[in-house]
């Protein structure tokens, strides 16, 4: 063992009291540390799986038709009336071409052809306005966590088969089993046969999604073997942006991620992140004072051993590693303690703040990386807090402290 | 004179910002031979210890030269100084100064740690020799707090002894103790400068321990008055 651990650890265990105190401080700062940070992390993740639990990352779709006037003929000025012709074909070409890319894309974790339209879905002389939704049932679950949302019947979309939300089952008066009619506005209709009620979290989808097979929507929709949209899910949500401007330039197609449609809860998730680094600012600001100063008080305190070891031989430089070691070891057990304390407080809140189900209010989002992060932060503040008491260790004079006594 | 083991030439020292200097030192001139056994005596206030601190190289001198085992102090820089410091020089000082978080071997052996930079088996076991030698090998892990003030200047006395030294400077090693306590650790110094060869300079209120050294140095007001022989000691 180096002589300056050796040392430093034995000033360390030999100043019980102080030493129980300065870990006590950096415990609890790295505890709220880990605590906050997984808390509102945890909240936000929730915040974003909701809010993504019903919608895709990116949207793919063929880009709107802009009627343009051709010039004028010099020397002659031109008032013109645009109106916009109703868009009739609203398929995205080559869309078997285009899903094959987008899913080798990197980032991107699932994509799944989508055809959907407006129509009316009745069953005896009730009807509501409904969203068709045409689907390949695997790779949309895949995008759309749903599978796992069917409350009632089971996840399978085949030939005359739908499924409905749980909102429209009950406007309807609908059962697993129940016949449901479809019709669209430009009078095409169809029986469907429901074989599952999801319930996604939201009750506007609840209330107006209905999922068919693909080629059911085509044919209801009249798109002949047509899509009107590729829909994907990314690894990292905060590149959807991102994957969803490079996608569209790549494919010519018109592109929108959840980002851009969720800007307000984007912005709130911002000023919550920067709340957050705020408070840990802070936190870290006063764990460091505390190392600083009792280790500053420790240095005054044992100025006299300083002066003995240095008249016994020891350098100015060993002298100024002894308490650097003692910070960063502070640092380093403040941390590990300090996570243990976070992790268990974390745990502790989830299980007691609950819903009447027994649901956690406060998920936490606990990683390595958390860990990680809080203990080298710890233990460089520790390091950086006992700098100056240690270059002012260093510094005494040793004949003032033994003339001192 | 045996070899010179330290020599100081027209030694100065001032203390004070600069503006009004106080001289404490006026132009010390002294040698100590090898295996000399020193007593320097004066009145308080008369620059003893601030002596004592540039013979240790605790300190600078304003001006003259520090020449420790035949080397020029002046040139080295303070990691030098701490160098030459740990390897040749011992100290004893009036109140003992050791750590109270280490007990008396581990004392013993931070000189030596702080040399070699890491503590090993041969340290402890030399360390345990030399506090035979000063008769405490039944306390070899006490911390100076269990141990009594003589025992805790035995202590000290291993310690200036670990490195080696080829010179030990002792401040009131006995002012602190009672006289019987005192003539003891006396005694020993006297004892361990006789089987070490090591060279010995003691700073002493007591006439009586002084008569008691091989040679007295008097100094007042910063000057030295008188260097004798002491035909007793």
């Amino acid at each position: 063992m180096p002589f300056e651990l050796f040392v430093a650890l034995r000033f360390l265990r030999e100043g019980r009291g102080q030493t129980a105190l300065i870990l006590a401080g950096t415990t609890v700062g790295v505890a709220v540390i880990v605590f906050l940070t997984a808390l509102i992390g945890g909240l936000q993740d929730t915040l974003i799986d909701q809010t993504l639990s019903s919608q895709p990352h990116v949207v793919l779709m063929r880009p709107e038709r802009v009627p343009r006037v051709l010039p004028p003929p010099p020397g002659t000025a031109l008032a013109a009336l645009v109106e916009r012709a109703p868009e009739r074909e609203r398929s995205v070409e080559q869309w078997q071409q285009v899903l094959a890319s987008v899913r080798e894309t990197p980032g991107v974790l699932a994509a799944t052809p989508m055809a959907s339209g407006a129509a009316f879905a009745s069953r005896a002389e009730v009807s509501r306005s409904v969203s068709i939704r045409g689907v390949e049932p695997e790779s949309f679950d895949a995008v759309i966590r749903i599978a796992g949302t069917v409350r009632e019947g089971r996840y399978r979309i085949e030939g005359g088969e739908c499924l409905i939300g749980t909102e429209l089952a009950t406007a309807l008066g609908l059962a697993v089993g129940d016949r449901l009619r479809l019709a669209t506005a430009e009078g095409r209709a169809d029986l469907f046969t429901v074989t599952g009620l999801f319930d996604i979290g939201s009750k506007e989808v609840n209330e107006r999604w209905v999922l068919v097979s693909l080629r059911s929507a085509q044919t209801l929709l009249d798109l002949s073997g047509g899509i009107t949209a590729i829909e994907a899910k990314v690894r990292d949500v905060f590149e959807a942006e991102r994957i969803a401007q490079a996608l569209g330039a790549r494919t010519g197609l018109a592109s929108d991620s959840w980002m851009r449609s969720n800007k307000r809860l984007l912005d709130g998730l911002r000023s919550q992140s920067a709340s957050s680094y705020m408070i840990q600012t802070f936190v870290i600001l006063a764990v460091a004072l505390g190392i600083a100063s009792v280790l500053g008080v420790s240095v005054i305190q044992k100025s006299r051993e300083i002066g003995i070891l240095k008249a016994t031989g020891t350098s100015t430089g060993t002298v100024m590693r002894i308490f650097l070691i003692e910070g960063g070891i502070v640092g380093v057990v403040g941390s590990v303690a300090g996570g243990a304390l976070g992790a268990l407080l974390s745990f502790v809140f989830q299980l007691s703040v609950t819903n009447p189900y027994g649901e956690s209010l406060f998920p936490i989002a606990l990683s390595p990386r958390l860990f990680l992060v809080a203990g080298l932060v710890a233990t460089a503040t520790g390091l950086a807090a006992a700098w100056l008491p240690a270059r002012r260790a260093a510094l005494l004079d040793p004949a003032v402290v033994i003339r001192n006594g | 004179m045996a070899e010179a083991v330290l020599r100081l030439e027209g030694v100065v020292k001032d203390y004070g910002d600069g503006q009004v200097p106080t001289r404490v030192l006026h132009g010390v001139d002294l040698e100590l031979g090898k295996g000399e056994f020193t007593a320097l005596v004066g009145p308080s206030g008369s620059g003893k210890s601030t002596l004592l601190n540039l013979m240790g190289l605790l300190d600078r001198p304003t001006a003259g030269r520090i020449l420790l085992a035949g080397q020029d102090t002046g040139r080295l820089d303070d990691a030098g100084l701490t160098r030459i410091r740990g390897r040749t020089v011992g100290f004893v000082f009036q109140f003992h100064h050791l750590l109270p978080e280490f007990s008396a071997l581990e004392n013993v052996m931070i000189p030596m740690m702080a040399d070699k930079g890491r503590p090993d088996p041969s340290m402890a076991e030399c360390a345990g020799h030399l506090l035979g030698q000063v008769g405490l090998s039944a306390h070899l892990h006490k911390r100076p707090g269990q141990l009594s003030g003589g025992q805790q200047q035995r202590v000290a006395i291993a310690r200036a002894l670990a490195m080696n030294p080829r010179i030990v400077l002792a401040d009131e090693p006995t002012g602190n103790l009672d006289t019987h306590s005192a003539d003891e650790v006396f005694a020993l110094l006297r004892n361990m400068g006789v089987r070490t060869g090591v060279t010995f300079l003691v700073v002493t209120h007591d006439p009586r321990l002084a008569d008691r050294c091989d040679r007295i140095v008097e100094l007042v007001d910063g000057r030295i008055v008188s260097d004798r022989p002491n035909v007793k000691g």
